[in-house]
């Protein structure tokens, strides 16, 4: 209203805008800094890290240590580093992630363009499958795959991963396929599409961003996964994250934290490559899994 | 699609006819037919298969002899299990809280026409595409009393400081706590960024207009209409605590001792270490009715809100 007040207004607005952006940047270091502390000591020597300061830059930077952690660090009796854990948990990520994508949008096609009686029960038994928490099914699954002979294999660990990860892909599809014009599928009934010819045709060609969504969700899961592959396998059939305790946590000979943080950097790089990569995807696909649409 | 054929006197096209349209009818059910049957076996059956182990004597393998509630009550007796669930307790509680408050703060901060959040963003979201054990290897170094924040403090200056939370029993808690909160409170932070920009601004143009301070606004309009962002996070978080497991075995391992025993870590512990198959049952479906309390009103009114 008058001038005086104004003033007064815009300064408490400015000196809130300082506020603001002090609160952010000193909270963005706070949730940057074990990234750089992990960073920084996979660079540093033993002696550096013994001798020196947690948050000092590396003064002699070595990739030393990730050497050996690829290729030298022992976990548990074989000494041949973490790079054969890192292979297994690619051959389990990439046809897991497959399968259950693909389930997935089948599912979500059916559920929605294709509905029959008792579709929403069908449904909500699948979306409350997302939630259960797998010790539930630890034990029965242990059983199954021993008989079936596939502990301790990548396979078993991929069945897993599929028969789980099928209510998240399912719901996913589900939500994006509910948006998706009935009109136009009817068209294609009415013009003699079949079923597999409007899935392929129509639907698949326009479900690009949920498959990406889907892909990363999954992606992102799996390779982070760290209850069923320390339940399912064992010894040098275990996947990245179940090597990366082993390591971490063995109590034996000197403690190689260089080494340590290295491996822990193998096995976020993925998943930080893939955030970094397409981190808006990624950002949906979270909340695409907590608020159901 | 339709041929004309010599037309006989009573038309056999409607068997065929009936026949094209049952299995034009079935395929869709005969391609979910699957996956809903793996569902069915692998989820529901199991869990089926857990609650009767939970009722047997089975100790290292299964057993199939009938042991009445013996699993649940000696479950109930073990002061093990009562750790576990005050630390779950402990947990969950400041795990939800502490994620839902500086996620939501951060998310007003962010909210203010912030120049640089395109770079700010992703840097409080990073810590939830990594693993759990990537989180808890990194925290116990960060936390290494030793070599990691003390140290740093002590050459800082601050020769007091003392910082030993992850291998002091009573504290030891506190560091899954902070680790937990690290990687989620970026995610929560979304959720309520997405709530925020979902706001018709008009209401609160009039409501500055009437001269109602910021603080106000937030408290007396804004977040009263992220109600549906609350429940959402703490759905979420309350279901990621209960099922925490690989966090605790990173960071601490359970321990010092049994201080940072959370039933997940109990469950595993009892049924592949301790050969008390039928225990371990029946904490997981302890687990399992914690979990089923809270998502199955929430799912329930989901789906029905959806239907109207």
């Amino acid at each position: 209203m008058s001038g005086a007040t104004e003033t007064v207004s815009a300064g408490s607005a400015r000196t809130a805008r300082y506020f603001i952006y002090a609160a952010l940047i000193v909270l963005a270091l706070v949730y940057l800094l074990p990234l750089y502390v992990m960073l920084t000591t996979s660079l540093k020597s033993l002696d550096e890290i013994r001798g020196g300061d947690m948050l000092a830059l590396p003064k002699d930077p070595s990739v030393a240590a990730w050497v050996k952690a690829w290729g030298e660090a022992c976990i548990g009796v074989s000494c041949v580093g973490i790079k054969g854990y890192f292979w297994n948990s690619l051959k389990m990520v990439v046809p897991a992630v497959a399968i259950s994508t693909l389930l997935g949008a089948l599912n979500g096609y059916v559920l929605t363009k294709w509905r029959f009686p008792g579709h929403k029960i069908v449904f909500g038994m699948m979306l409350f499958a997302c939630f259960i928490p797998f010790q539930a099914v630890l034990i029965p699954m242990a059983r199954l795959l021993g008989a079936a002979g596939l502990s301790n294999s990548t396979a078993g660990l991929v069945f897993v991963h599929v028969v789980y990860g099928l209510g998240f892909t399912t719901l996913f599809f589900r939500n994006y396929y509910e948006a998706f014009p009935d009109e136009l599928v009817k068209a294609a009934m009415i013009d003699g599409a079949g079923f597999f010819r409007i899935f392929w045709r129509i639907m698949l060609p326009t479900s690009g961003p949920i498959i990406v969504v889907t892909v990363i969700y999954q992606f992102t899961n799996i390779w982070n996964d760290f209850l069923f592959g320390v339940s399912f396998s064992s010894g040098e059939a275990s996947p990245m994250t179940v090597a990366l305790n082993n390591l971490v946590s063995s109590s034996t000979g000197v403690k190689e934290y260089n080494v340590d943080m290295a491996a822990a950097v193998f096995a976020a790089l993925p998943t930080l490559f893939v955030y970094v990569v397409a981190g808006r995807y990624f950002v949906r696909g979270l909340m695409a899994g907590a608020v159901k649409g | 699609m339709t041929t004309i054929e010599p037309v006989p006197v009573v038309s056999p096209e409607r068997p065929r006819r009936s026949f094209a349209d049952g299995l034009r009818n079935g395929l869709p059910k005969l391609v979910l037919a699957p996956s809903f049957a793996i569902i069915l076996v692998f989820v529901y059956g199991f869990i089926l298969w857990t609650v009767y182990l939970s009722f047997t004597t089975s100790k290292m393998m299964p057993i199939y002899r009938w042991g009445g509630f013996d699993a649940y009550f000696r479950l109930w007796s073990q002061p093990n299990w009562y750790v576990a669930m005050q630390n779950l307790a402990i947990f969950g509680v400041l795990y939800i809280g502490i994620c839902i408050a500086i996620g939501l703060f951060i998310a007003i901060l962010m909210d203010q026409r912030i120049r640089a959040e395109g770079v700010l963003r992703p840097i409080f979201l990073y810590p939830m595409a990594l693993s759990f054990v990537v989180t808890g290897t990194a925290w116990k170094w960060f936390l290494n009393p030793g070599l990691g924040l003390e140290n740093t403090m002590h050459n800082l200056g601050w020769a007091s400081f003392k910082f030993d939370w992850l291998v002091n029993p009573n504290m030891a808690i506190y560091t899954v706590v902070i680790a937990g909160v690290w990687q989620a409170s970026g995610f929560v932070m979304a959720m309520f960024l997405a709530g925020l920009r979902g706001i018709d601004g008009e209401m609160i143009k009039a409501a500055q207009i009437d001269g109602a301070s910021t603080v106000a606004i937030y408290r007396r309009i804004i977040i009263p209409l992220l109600r549906p962002v609350f429940l959402s996070a703490f759905i979420v978080l309350a279901h990621m605590a209960i099922k925490s497991y690989d966090l605790v075995i990173a960071l601490t391992g359970g321990g010092p001792g049994n201080a940072t025993e959370l039933p997940s870590t109990f469950m595993y512990s009892y049924t592949f270490n301790r050969n008390q198959m039928a225990v371990g049952s029946a904490s997981a479906v302890m687990m399992l009715m914690g979990i089923t309390a809270i998502i199955v009103p929430y799912l329930y009114s989901e789906l029905r809100e959806k239907n109207q």
